[in-house]
Order: structure tokens, then sequence, then C-alpha cells
């Protein structure tokens, strides 16, 4: 029994030291997931990413049911002029996709990336943009070396060398650059899954209703179980 | 509605069924927390066969339209997360059901004379699950659905003689790809839930012929009342139907919670993987099963050559079906046999250790325990008959003791 034990340890040990090798440590996006702070986000999205990246299965028109914009609202400040289609998903017009082809990796649409890379990896990868002279756009990052992606941010949050330095600064501070990033990555979090709102505005109800329904139960055969001895 | 019974019983036996089955059928008195897991069983079941149909409603296998028709069903039809995360969360709680439900059957020897057949039909039945489980998965054509319908499409062609043969009625063509998809969907959604549906039926009419086994293990038809009753047996219905409606009420709150709060459930649900589409020029970083089959995925990789390594993956599938005639005992229950009864736990554990194993990215440092334990998973039943020979029993009860 113990050499098994120490044998599972053992194994645990080696599981340990493999995530521990990560180099870059993720960041918890001070944000909360609620209406407002997506609704935010999705303004930021649509002004510094949606010309580049698409989040093709969140049609505008879901937006104003579920995050409550109205529909002015969505045409905007979140649709494209010319292409865009209410009834249709957040896919960049073709002029800009076309401007896209550009960086040599086509930008992927980003509807499920908090499905796969979570919020805390966006949000450490919005946040680790570094001016780098020997990339051809100037741009480095951390957390995904040599992504083709520039620092599209950079008018907002500054310059930073790759020690993380001040070169240039934003028009925003530091802080609210941070919650910036912060709703940009609950917007996708709600992309990612959209059904979460609805989830947890209905979760009481439905886990109430079943305890109703498990505490009638157990008194029923309470009752029906008196007799038996 | 008395007329109209009778109307029918002159046609069709359903009063004798009702009273047969239900209020004449005598289940033991002191069935125990492991007792609600069949009728958990038959829920799931039903909730997959509803969920499944609205999906299907919904779903195109195709190569190409499959991911997408998963994802238009998630963004776009009304209630579509809701049908698919009771469809996914279902399934793996079939799992955990059944696995609960198998340990009763070790714990208590429910696999003894006279239900030989009754466990039979439940292995089958789980041989079953773990194929419709399989198939499934491979339908939303997620990367790592791809991945997995490769991986064991390809394990199967390496079984000898018939393998090539199987792999490709299975793939429909060379790879995997749309006509797996056809093959899949009738697969999944025809021929094995119609398949479990009769072998279910079978399960319960064998269970009915025998009479339920309990903790104690002994046979409460051996003692009978003057009107011929069972005297520790109490009628199906309305005892136990009262109580297993507790116990679904119960399972209930934790499925809720699952479907509404944690419906991936950390990647071991929905796999993290399969939110990217499938793509056979990109390998996920491992490929892995699902949780439920990862005991025999860590068995199949701690044997190096591939032909063995399935000739153990059968072994280990077979054995349960070989219990009723590994275990001499005549002692049914672990409660009176010390030394089966801690066999039963560290057999329970192996397979968790296993499981775990299964899931985590192929390691050296895990050669060796994942050996350890496979031949551990064999020692319990390879043991068995020798076990059961010397093994010291406590006195059975004559009738089911006072709890
Ligand atoms: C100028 C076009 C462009 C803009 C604007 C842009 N991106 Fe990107 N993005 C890219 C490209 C190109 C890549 C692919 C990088 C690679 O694979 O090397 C990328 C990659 C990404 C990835 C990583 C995807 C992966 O591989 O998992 C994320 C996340 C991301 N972008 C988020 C954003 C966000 C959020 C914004 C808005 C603040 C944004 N991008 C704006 C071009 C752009
Ligand atoms: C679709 C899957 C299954 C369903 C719906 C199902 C259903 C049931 C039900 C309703 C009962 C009676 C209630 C109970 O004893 O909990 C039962 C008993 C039993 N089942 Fe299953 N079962 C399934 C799979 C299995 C499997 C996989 C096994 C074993 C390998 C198994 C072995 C048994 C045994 C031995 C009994 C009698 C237990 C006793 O009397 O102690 N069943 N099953």
């Amino acid at each position: 029994m113990i050499a098994r034990l120490s044998v599972l340890f053992l194994a645990l040990a080696v599981v340990a030291a493999h995530a521990a090798a990560q180099t870059t440590p993720l960041l918890s996006p001070p944000a909360a997931f609620d209406r407002a702070t997506i609704r935010r986000g999705a303004q930021w999205f649509a002004q510094y990413c949606l010309s580049c990246h698409s989040v093709k299965w969140i049609r505008y028109d879901r937006l104003t049911r579920d995050l409550g914009f109205s529909k002015d609202a969505v045409r905007q400040e979140l649709m494209f002029p010319g292409g865009a289609h209410f009834a249709q998903g957040m896919v960049p017009t073709l002029s800009a996709r076309d401007a896209a082809a550009w960086f040599g990796v086509a930008p992927p649409d980003l509807t499920l990336e908090a499905r796969l890379r979570g919020g805390a990896w966006i949000y450490t990868y919005l946040r680790s943009f570094y001016f780098d002279p020997t990339r051809p756009s100037g741009w480095n990052n951390h957390l995904f070396p040599d992504a083709a992606m520039p620092n599209v941010l950079a008018p907002i949050s500054g310059i930073r060398d790759a020690k993380g330095r001040l070169i240039q600064r934003g028009r925003l501070t530091p802080r609210q650059v941070n919650q910036v990033i912060g709703a940009i990555t609950v917007w996708l979090e709600y992309t990612s899954d959209p059904s979460k709102l609805e989830r947890e505005r209905l979760g009481p109800y439905v886990i109430g209703f079943a305890l109703l329904l498990s505490v009638v139960a157990y008194l029923m055969k309470r009752a029906y179980w008196r007799e038996v001895s | 509605m008395g007329r109209l019974t009778a109307w029918v019983d002159r046609r069709f036996p359903f009063s004798a069924l009702v009273r047969t089955s239900m209020t004449e059928y005598y289940a033991p008195k002191n069935f125990n927390f492991w007792y609600f897991f069949g009728s958990l069983a038959l829920f799931v079941f039903a909730a997959q066969i509803i969920s499944g149909i609205l999906l299907l409603a919904h779903y195109q296998p195709s190569a190409k339209a499959a991911f997408n028709s998963v994802q238009t069903i998630m963004y776009d039809v009304k209630w579509g997360w809701l049908v698919r995360y009771i469809h996914t969360t279902g399934a793996s709680l079939f799992f955990i059901v059944i696995y609960l439900h198998m340990l009763r059957g070790y714990l208590y020897g429910s696999f003894k004379r006279p239900r030989e057949l009754l466990w039979l039909v439940g292995v089958a039945l789980y041989v079953c699950l773990m194929g419709e489980a399989y198939f499934g998965y491979v339908l939303p054509f997620g990367n790592m659905s791809y991945w997995g319908g490769e991986v064991i499409t390809s394990i199967i062609a390496a079984i000898p003689y018939l393998g090539d043969w199987l792999a490709s009625v299975l793939r429909g063509s060379f790879g995997v790809g749309t006509p797996t998809l056809t093959r899949f969907v009738a697969f999944h959604a025809v021929l094995l839930p119609a398949l479990l549906a009769v072998l279910i039926l079978t399960h319960l009419l064998a269970l009915h012929e025998v009479g339920s086994n309990n903790p104690d293990g002994v046979e409460i038809r051996e003692h009978l009342d003057a009107r011929g009753r069972p005297v520790d047996g109490i009628p199906f219905h309305p005892y136990y139907t009262v109580k297993d409606m507790f116990g679904v009420g119960v399972f209930l709150v934790v499925f809720c919670a699952i479907v509404f709060y944690a419906p991936t459930f950390h990647g071991l649900f929905i796999e993290t993987y399969n939110f990217s589409p499938a793509n056979p020029l990109k390998t996920p970083p491992d490929v892995t099963p699902a949780w439920y089959l990862a005991p025999y995925y860590a068995m199949l990789r701690a044997v190096p050559n591939k032909a063995v390594g399935i000739g153990i993956l059968f072994a280990a599938i077979i054995a349960p079906f070989l219990l009723p005639w590994l275990d001499y005992s005549p002692v049914k229950s672990s409660r009176y046999r010390p030394v089966y009864r801690w066999m039963v736990i560290a057999f329970a554990l192996t397979l968790l250790a296993l499981g775990w194993i299964g899931m985590q990215p192929a390691t050296p440092a895990l050669l060796l325990p994942a050996r350890i334990f496979l031949a551990l998973y064999f020692l319990f039943f390879l043991s068995l008959p020798l076990v059961s020979r010397l093994e010291p029993t406590r006195p059975v009860p004559q009738r089911i003791s006072a709890s």
C-alpha cells in the first residue's frame, strides 16, 4: 500500500513540475462577468479588434437581447459601415480582412477563444506585448512569442520594452488599461458561451425546483416507510 | 378508468404486469445508498434519448457541416445550449451512475448464483455504453473528436486478421471523414440505443425472475410467510417507487447544478480542445480519451506492443464477465468477507488510478505506475478463485440483519 502510494506521489510530482515549467504566469482579469462589463468589452472590441478578428457565431441582433443594447447603439457603436448585416454574425468587412492578410497569418475567429485558452490567457496575452525592433511588425509578445499580431492597443496603453518599462505613455493610465483589457476578456468569455448569462439567471430556480422535489419525495418516502419495521 | 382497465386487461395483461412487477414484486427491505443507481441509470437513459432526439433535429453528419451545426445548436437554436449540455452532462453522469451500480454488484456479490445472467447482461450493457459514448464523442467533429476517431479506429485496425476490415467498415473510407460520421450517427442514434433498450429490458426481466440481492447477501425468498411472501420483502410499489423518486430528486439537483454552472466540468465533460474544429493537420497537444474510458487507455499505453496491448484491453473488458465463475465463496456480501472487502476497495482505487494515468500526457515516468496498476487490475480477478476458497468468512445471518 505504502509503495503504491509513493509511486502515485512521484507521478503527481512529475506532473506538477511539468505545469510549473510554463514561464509567463497567467494573470486573472480584474473584471466581473456582468452585462455592463460585457457591453463595455463589446465596444472596445468593435473599436480595436473587429477590424481583423471575427466573432462569427455572435449575431449582432442577439446583442440587443442578451446585453440590452438598443438597435441604434449596435448599429452606431459596434457594426462596421458597409457589408455588415444586423441579423448576421460579427465578421470583419471585406476590406478589413484584406488588410489583415498583410500580417501573414490570418487573424483567427475569436468566438470560442476563451473556451480554448481561458480568460486568464487572453488577458495576459493582451498585456504582454512589447516593442521589439527585430520583428517585422515591431512587436513581440511574452506569452505568445513571435505572434503575428501587432499591439493594437498601443494608443491607449502606451509602448513598453521587453523589460516592461514604459517607453511611451498611452492615453490611459495602466489601471484603466487593465480594466479595458479585462472588459475585452469578459466579452470574449461571453462570446464563447452566451448561455452563461441565461444559465446563471435560471439556475437558482431550476435547482430550487429540484430541491423542492427531493424534499417532497423524502417526506412521502418517510410517510410510506413508517409501517416498515 | 375501471372500465378502461378491464377492457385493456381482456386484451393485454396490463393489471397482471403491474401486479407481478410492481405491487406484488417483493424487494428486500434493507436496500441502502448503493441501490439507487439502477433506477438512476434508467432515468439518465431516458434523458439521453430525449435530448439526443432534439439534437438530431439540427445535427448534420458531414465533415464540413458537423462542427458548425453543433455551434448552430449552441448559438442559434432556442434552448439548444440546454439540450446539448443535458446530453453531454448526461453522458458523463451515466458512467458515474453505472460505475457505482457495478461497484455495488462487486460489494454485495450480486453477480453470484442465481444472478449470473443478470450480471452478464449488465456487463454487456456496460460494453455497449462504451461504444455508444465513443460514437457520440466523434459526432461534433471538434479536433478531439477527429483525433479520437483516428486513434481508436487505428487501434481497431491493429487487431490481427479482422482489424483492417473492421476499421474500414467503421471509417467508411481511408480516413475519418463524412462517411465515418454518417455511419457513426447510425450507430450512435439507432443501433446502440436499440440494443441498449433491448438489453435493459432483458436485464430487468432477469432481475425480476431471480429477485434483488441486498447488502446482507441473503436470499429473502428463502423465508416466506404463510401466504408465500418473503418475510423480509416489501412491495416494490409504493415503497421503492417513492424511495427512488427521492433518489431522482437528489440526482436532479446535482445534474442541474452541473448543467447550469459547470457544463464543461473543467474540460472533463466537454473536452476543451473539442472547441476547435477537426483539423487533420493539427494534432492536439495530447490525445486522451474521455475520463470514463481513460483506464483502458492507460492499460493500452502501458504495453509497447500494439497487438499485445489490444489483447490486454480485450482481456480487461472480458474479465468482469467471468466474475461469477471466478468467485467460489458461498458468502455473497463483502460485509461478511473481510479479505474480499479490501480487494474490492483496492480494485476500485486501482481503476481510479488507471483513469488518472490515462488522462495524463504519455510520459515515461508514468509507465511504471501504469504497469503496476494494470497488474493489480488483473490480480483482482486472478487471485479470486484462490482467495474465495481460503478466505475466513464471518457468520452470515439467516435473515436480513436489523439495520
Ligand atoms: C491588425 C489585425 C489585428 C487586430 C486589430 C487584432 N488582432 Fe489579434 N491577432 C491578429 C493576428 C494576425 C493573430 C494571429 C497571431 C499568430 O498566430 O501569430 C492574432 C491573434 C490573436 C489572439 C490569439 C489567437 C490564438 O492563436 O489563440 C488573440 C486572443 C487575439 N488576437 C485577440 C485580439 C484582441 C482582443 C484584439 C483587440 C484588442 C485583437 N486581437 C486585434 C491580428 C489582429
Ligand atoms: C443501461 C444500463 C443499466 C440499467 C438501466 C440498469 C438498471 C438496473 C435496475 C433498474 C436494477 C434494479 C435496481 C438496483 O438494484 O439498483 C438493476 C439491478 C442490477 N444490475 Fe443493472 N442496469 C444497468 C447496467 C448494469 C451493469 C453495467 C451491470 C454490471 C456489470 C449491472 C448489474 C446489475 C445487477 C447485478 C443487479 C442486481 C443487483 C442486486 O440485486 O444487488 N447493471 N439494474
